[in-house]
């Protein structure tokens, strides 16, 4: 997803009208891997910041709109320059260190619940609408190309959603687009917990009446819902955050089945992969857009891992991805919901709620202006405070999910068990650490999710099918290497 | 920082297993005296592989090290070299014990006998104690490994290899773990002398450090740019 780091007072400085910088670079030390493109996936790293001293700006004129044009430019610029690789350096490993918290807390709660409760890894027959094709076929050829045309759906539905989201933000639906997060993220903290709720009942043989039930509900949902929209405490946002992202996870890992799941991994990477370093795309057009209306963009569903207050971003719900599961379970078993979009096929809901997700995840290359743009705080949102030295750390949450799909996948299904998770989370937090590396040193904009993702699959497939065989003989007879 | 390290390192040990495994599964279709061949061959070229790459990241290590500080321009290094050596060994000591003994732990969770077909009764308890004993050793091996390469002392490096090999090679005997996990632990305690000293430590140090007496010899390890 996207990660961010910031640095407000630099931002600030370095608005200054600027056009030697190139596009890429941001006085900004933000770090942003954003996920996915349009198609909802993916992060995608948001490299220029980090050493960007040179102010904010393309240089464009529009670049400035808003921000107070900062004195000496090219002095401040250089100097800040300097400072921000340094302390980029200094600081990208304790960043790097706050985001393996929460994702690896996000991989223990699917592991573990993967583990006892055994919900998740029953195949009920059910699936998404979106994967209609079964995967318990004859042959191994037939299962292959179902998986295929499985995921080839998703990924296009992906796309669609995407460039229905930009869409919806061309022609200025603003209020569809809250409101669809509104409405998803209310039926992820309602909803999808109490299923979790029931189920984890269930496993460990728990009685529970139903007015003790719903009142569990309704105050973790509520209380989900003021932090994540509204405000609240960080660490409760935090643990918020990671909760609904296992949630979904949860939901990805039960309802796709094995080779769907791993295919739409691997496409999904490579998608954002493509749409973040190639210069054509949905999202693109939507930065631009909003770079020509001078509005912020709507920051999406991120993870942040503030050192001090402050800050924007993470009152936006959800990522695309949240919302997709969704989608896939209205559309599929249940009526949809009450649309707040009134023209869409199945329940409105989704698509414009995707739309908003892709409009909200924002550009895959953060440039200054989408930047300036989402560190600018709109009047809507209640006043930050910035420190002279604010930094944080922002992460998206459609990483978290994927991440923890991979680790979940991995452990439910593979049958080396234990190893195979260590290896497969191993694998994702040197992918986080080398992407959020790679962004230092390119300042360019990267994805993120590739590199974990990859690295996942690699480990997962290689330790399965090499390491699990030579460990049980070893283990059989005690040797130790 | 440390952390950081510590994790890219802890996935460099992945490597030389699977290496090793990679190895294995080609030469896979032999009888079972066969196989035990095999197995041991398996695990010896482990331990050399995992050497190797030890030595690997001793120098990735240094020049990323010296690279952060020509761009940090500070004073002192970020990390010192025994910090790394530490942060290398643990992590080295921490993947090795967790892929040796997680799936274990998870197994002893669950319902059985231990030993029902006649093996030994003690297979849990001596997995645990010797998945210790493997975890300290790569802890100590990583420290006297890093000082070995930084002074040169290439007699200090093939010794740590041996005794590896050696400690391997004792967890053949396995199921008489007298003969296997005595002399570990001997070696444990000896590796562990051995580090402690070529970490710059000393019997006053250690005295001084216990009563808590001298603040500015525990800050001695950060070497002046």
């Amino acid at each position: 997803m996207a990660v961010f780091l910031h640095h407000q007072n630099q931002q600030e400085a370095n608005r200054s009208p600027d056009s030697t910088q190139k596009p890429q670079e941001t006085g900004v030390p933000r770090v942003r891997s954003r996920g996915g493109s349009a198609a909802g996936a993916g992060a995608g790293t948001g490299g220029g910041g980090d050493s960007g001293g040179g102010g904010g700006g393309n240089g464009t004129s529009p670049e400035q709109n808003g921000q107070p044009p900062a004195a000496p430019a090219p002095r401040v610029v250089e100097r800040e320059e300097e400072e921000d690789e340094e302390l980029t350096l200094k600081y990208g490993a304790k960043h790097v260190i706050m985001l393996f918290v929460p994702v690896t807390l996000c991989m223990v709660v699917v592991v573990a619940t993967i583990k006892s409760v055994s919900f998740y890894t029953q195949n009920d027959g059910q699936r998404l609408i979106y994967t209609p094709f079964p995967e318990d076929t004859d042959t191994v050829g037939q299962r292959a190309l179902n998986s295929i045309l499985n995921a080839t759906i998703m990924i296009t539905v992906i796309i669609v959603m995407t460039l229905v989201l930009v869409m919806l933000y061309k022609y200025r639906c603003y209020k569809v687009i809250q409101g669809w997060l509104f409405l998803s993220s209310l039926l992820l903290l309602f909803f999808f917990s109490y299923i979790y709720l029931k189920e984890v009942f269930k496993t460990y043989n728990l009685a529970m009446d139903y007015v003790t039930l719903a009142i569990i509900i309704w105050n973790f949902g509520v209380v989900g819902m003021m932090c994540i929209h509204w405000k609240g405490p960080l660490r409760l946002q935090q643990a918020y955050l990671i909760m609904i992202s296992a949630l979904m996870a949860l939901v990805f890992i039960k309802y796709l089945p094995e080779w769907t799941a791993w295919l739409i991994l691997a496409v999904i990477s490579v998608y954002d992969l493509l749409a973040v370093l190639c210069p054509k795309g949905p999202l693109r057009i939507l930065v631009e857009t909003a770079q020509e209306r001078n509005e912020p963009i709507f920051p999406a569903l991120i993870y942040s891992c503030k050192m001090d207050n402050i800050l924007v971003m993470s009152h936006s719900p959800t990522r695309r991805l949240l919302f997709k599961p969704n989608w896939y379970l209205f559309s599929a078993p249940l009526a949809s919901p009450v649309p707040s979009s009134p023209s869409q096929d199945d329940g409105g809901f989704t698509q414009s709620w995707v739309s908003q997700q892709e409009h909200r995840l924002g550009p895959l290359q953060s440039t200054d202006e989408t930047r300036r743009e989402i560190q600018q705080m709109p009047s809507a949102r209640p006043p930050v405070e910035e420190d002279d030295e604010e930094r944080g750390v922002k992460l998206g949450l459609g990483d978290f999910i994927f991440y923890s799909m991979l680790v979940g996948k991995a452990s439910a299904t593979a049958s080396g068990d234990w190893n195979t998770t260590l290896a497969c989370f191993v694998a994702i937090l040197i992918g986080l650490c080398l992407t959020l590396l790679l962004l230092a040193i390119f300042k360019k904009a990267l994805p993120a999710l590739p590199i974990s993702i990859f690295f996942g699959l690699v480990f997962y497939f290689a330790t399965d099918n090499l390491v699990r065989p030579f460990m049980d003989k070893l283990a059989l007879h005690q040797f130790y290497i | 920082l440390t952390l950081c390290w510590f994790f890219y390192l802890a996935i460099g040990h992945h490597i030389p297993i699977y290496t090793q495994c990679l190895i294995l599964v080609i030469s896979n279709k032999e009888s079972a005296a066969q196989q035990k061949g095999l197995l041991i061959f398996g695990v010896v070229l482990s331990v050399l592989l995992q050497e190797t790459f030890r030595f690997a990241y001793y120098k990735l290590l240094k020049k990323a090290n010296e690279g952060l500080l020509t761009l940090s321009q500070e004073e002192t290094m970020p990390i010192s070299i025994r910090q790394l050596a530490y942060v290398s060994g643990l992590g080295f000591g921490f993947m090795s014990g967790a892929f040796s003994v997680v799936n274990i732990l998870a197994d002893s969770a669950g319902p059985g006998t231990v030993g029902i077909h006649g093996d030994s009764q003690h297979y849990f308890l001596s997995s645990a104690f010797m998945t210790m004993a493997i975890i300290l050793l790569h802890m100590f091996w990583g420290v006297v490994f890093f000082d070995a390469c930084e002074k040169q002392r290439w007699w200090a490096v093939g010794a740590v290899v041996i005794s590896h090999l050696l400690v391997s090679c004792l967890t053949f005997q396995n199921p008489e773990y007298v003969a296997s996990l005595v002399p570990t632990y001997v070696i444990l305690f000896l590796m562990g002398v051995w580090a402690f000293y070529s970490a710059g430590g000393s019997l006053k140090n250690l005295k001084l450090c216990l009563t808590c007496k001298d603040k500015d010899l525990l800050l001695a390890n950060h070497r002046p740019r």
